[in-house]
């Protein structure tokens, strides 16, 4: 027991102050990107066809970036040659709508409190059914961290629960493959009205880096009218809980 | 006679098809069965479509002489099944079952592995429908009947934070007398997306393969093609893959000791490693900006360089972790009550592990020496690793103190490492792929072996991509450790072996 208390102090507390104090993340983390309209017809051209997974696109002549289908990586030409594309350290990603997901200038919507009557359901206890829907782990590792006396997720009121028949919503991972779709569906269905949906990761918005595979769909698509859209491949702990949070009303 | 027929080669070598005799079946057969005999195992076995038929190749790895080893025939059809007396290949030949509508006739346990359609024109062994995606979890489960025998099902979505599967389990009262591991669920067609490539999206497909494997499964796929390209990584680059792969398997390692201290009931490890896990996710970001190594590894070399001032903070945040790790981990294998629950609990012979192949941490555990980065090193870490961990008793113990010793090591690991990183360049461009060739590629991730194999075709592209996480293997480990156990030990048991669903279903 005494060796316990002892470990147990030599271990300090962890539980960040968080969102009290801003976390401070690696200098090398890519979170939201910059977009600066320096890029000549040609360069745009090429920027936009380097992206395997379709982020980039031409829109009147300058450069859109879709937060929904980036993976994040470090490969873009747009960023590594052209240097029109810069990701900058903020971490914070969540919106409400799909086409929010769409930057090409400074303004970039985050993700807004529930209405009056959501909130008053949800806002000071959510409870939640994680379903990973062809993740590849990374999504559902990051989530499970929140729970850790890091992040310490219960003290805002939110938690993961095992059964659908008790939780408030759903939050997705992975692309939806075809194997999937069914359970994902049940998994929905079985869940008590009214509820939320949350789209979490790269896959779960667009089908990520698997976008175009025959086994998958491509993400939630319009299958659930969806809450929250959290980007990212896959998105930080502090990307999730802040759009968590912004929901909840309590950033 | 049949032994000047086998290609033998080195890890790293592309080998011409040219020059790899095509054998008959029968040979193939005794070849096969003889190099088991010898001490090979099957680290890789697969179909490519030719014609008609379908080319089967099987790949052997010579553990104590580092060589690899290559045969190669044609079925079509259906041929008779190795299975019976080669039992590690038994989900091999069900996926080739799965994908050619190949029948191997005699196979003890025929059913589908990723219930996906088949990849040629063929008919489907099972009789499920032609054209119609076939149902999830849809086949003959193994039954025990009788009076208070009963069936528990479980998944696809499960009661965690965890990806989709289906268990059932054929109990007697409180006692397993059988599990069934049904998966498929998290199928994105990953060696199908490759055939034609490398595309510009393989590398990110890749990275996420199997997400907690990141840094295992990209080195590996940057590895082969490196062998292809015949392009010699510089020395730096493999030193800073070499780091990577050790702090994925801290992470992992740390997390999984700290779950199965949560699975016991033994709250302060639990938490403790909890925090400790992402605070070695958190120094993979520190080299590349992602948590799970994303952008780090590319073909020709890494994305990132530990340059400037970076190396001395990281080594004083290491250092610190390590005094942390190894309080938090002590004090869980100091307690009676933990050690009670781990001890005898989950257990799987080491003869049973050896006829199905199981690597890696559930391998070592039961006193099968399998270690990739003993064995067949790649690169960076030929002269570093010498002794890889290995424990005897084949139980949730064993598994968890590999596990832990292997934290130890890590850390020694990383000290040489980072003592003696080479200077240089970090990436190379990588040429053109050599045409109609084979490569393998092996990598020690935090599970086990990571194996990936591509033919390419007379255009130098990939006409067959074939991935082997090491949880393809060990699943039928996890199945083994519980019978005769109690259900309600499968979670402890199921966190020991900690196997990913994503890297099967590929």
């Amino acid at each position: 027991m005494l060796t316990i208390i002892r470990e147990r102090l030599r271990q300090k507390h962890r539980t960040t102050k968080y969102p009290k104090i801003e976390p401070v993340l690696p200098p090398r983390f890519r979170g939201l990107p910059q977009i600066s309209a320096t890029l000549s017809a040609p360069e745009l051209a090429a920027a936009v066809a380097s992206c395997p997974f379709a982020a980039l696109s031409d829109r009147e002549k300058k450069l859109q970036i879709d937060l929904g289908r980036c993976l994040f990586c470090a490969d873009c030409p747009a960023s590594t040659e052209y240097g029109a594309l810069t990701f900058s350290n903020d971490y914070r990603l969540a919106t409400n709508r799909r086409n929010e997901l769409l930057q090409e200038d400074e303004i970039y919507l985050l993700a807004e409190k529930l209405d009056k009557k959501m909130l008053k359901l949800f806002g000071r206890s959510l409870k939640l059914r994680q379903i990973s829907a062809g993740g590849c782990n990374a999504c559902e590792a990051d989530i499970n961290v929140l729970g850790t006396l890091v992040f310490d997720l219960g003290r805002f009121g939110i938690q993961f629960v095992a059964s659908p028949r008790h939780a408030d919503g759903i939050l997705l991972t992975g692309p939806v493959t075809k194997n999937m779709h069914a359970a994902l569906l049940d998994t929905y269905a079985a869940i008590p009205a009214p509820k939320l949906v949350i789209a979490s990761g790269a896959c779960a918005i667009s089908g990520g880096p698997f976008s175009g595979s025959p086994e998958v769909h491509n993400g939630i698509g319009d299958l659930f009218p969806v809450d929250l859209y959290i980007p990212g491949c896959p998105p930080h702990p502090y990307t999730i809980l802040d759009g968590l949070l912004r929901l909840l009303g309590k950033i | 006679m049949n032994r000047s027929k086998i290609y033998r080669f080195r890890h790293g070598l592309a080998v011409p098809l040219a020059e790899l005799a095509l054998l008959d079946f029968t040979q193939f057969r005794e070849t096969l069965l003889d190099e088991v005999a010898s001490g090979a195992r099957v680290v890789a076995y697969f179909g490519l479509p030719v014609d008609r038929e379908v080319e089967l190749y099987s790949i052997f790895a010579h553990d104590w002489t580092s060589e690899l080893a290559l045969i190669r025939t044609r079925v079509c059809g259906s041929f008779p099944s190795l299975t019976p007396e080669c039992p590690q290949l038994h989900l091999f030949e069900r996926e080739l079952a799965e994908q050619f509508g190949l029948r191997p006739e005699g196979h003890p346990w025929l059913k589908p592995v990723r219930f996906h359609r088949a990849w040629i024109d063929a008919a489907d062994i099972w009789g499920r429908p032609a054209g119609e995606q076939p149902i999830p979890g849809d086949m003959e489960f193994y039954r025990v009947e009788g009076e208070e025998v009963h069936e528990v099902a479980v998944g696809p979505v499960h009661a965690g934070v965890i990806e989709p599967g289906h268990f059932r389990f054929q109990c007697h009262g409180e006692q397993v007398m059988h599990l069934e591991i049904s998966l498929g669920y998290q199928h994105r067609g990953i060696e199908q997306l490759l055939t034609g490539g490398p595309h510009p999206s393989s590398v990110y497909q890749m990275e996420a393969a199997a997400g907690d494997t990141t840094v295992g499964h990209t080195t590996v796929y940057a590895q082969l093609l490196e062998s292809l390209a015949n392009c010699k990584v510089p020395l730096r680059a493999q030193a800073l893959r070499a780091i990577a792969l050790e702090l994925e398997r801290l992470a992992n390692h740390v997390g999984d000791i700290g779950a199965l201290a949560g699975d016991v009931g033994f709250l302060p490890t639990a938490s403790f490693c909890g925090r400790l896990r992402g605070d070695y996710l958190n120094l993979t970001a520190e080299l590349c900006g992602s948590r799970f190594g994303r952008g780090l590894i590319r073909p020709g070399g890494v994305g990132f360089d530990l340059d400037g001032t970076l190396p001395l903070p990281f080594l004083e945040r290491l250092k610190q972790l390590e005094e942390n790790t190894r309080g938090a981990i002590e004090l869980c294998f100091d307690s009676p009550s933990v050690l009670g629950r781990f001890e005898g609990t989950g257990l799987v012979k080491a003869d049973a592990a050896e006829a199905l192949g199981l690597v890696g941490v559930a391998a070592r555990a039961c006193g099968l020496v399998r270690d990739v980065r003993l064995h067949h090193p790649f690169g960076g870490l030929c002269d570093r690793f010498d002794t890889p961990i290995i424990e005897f008793d084949g139980d949730v113990f064993a598994r968890s103190n590999v596990r832990r010793r292997e934290i130890y090591a890590s850390f020694e690991l990383l000290h040489q490492l980072f003592k003696n990183l080479p200077e240089g360049e970090i990436r190379l461009p990588l040429g053109p792929l050599a045409a109609e060739s084979l490569a393998v590629s092996l990598s020690e991730g935090w599970r086990g072996e990571v194996v990936h194999t591509a033919i390419t075709d007379a255009q130098g592209r990939i006409a067959r991509y074939k991935i082997i996480d090491p949880s393809f293997h060990n699943w039928s480990g996890l199945a083994l450790s519980l019978r005769g156990g109690q259900i309600s030990d499968f979670p402890l048991c199921n966190k020991s072996f900690n196997l990913s669903y994503c890297g099967v279903d590929l």
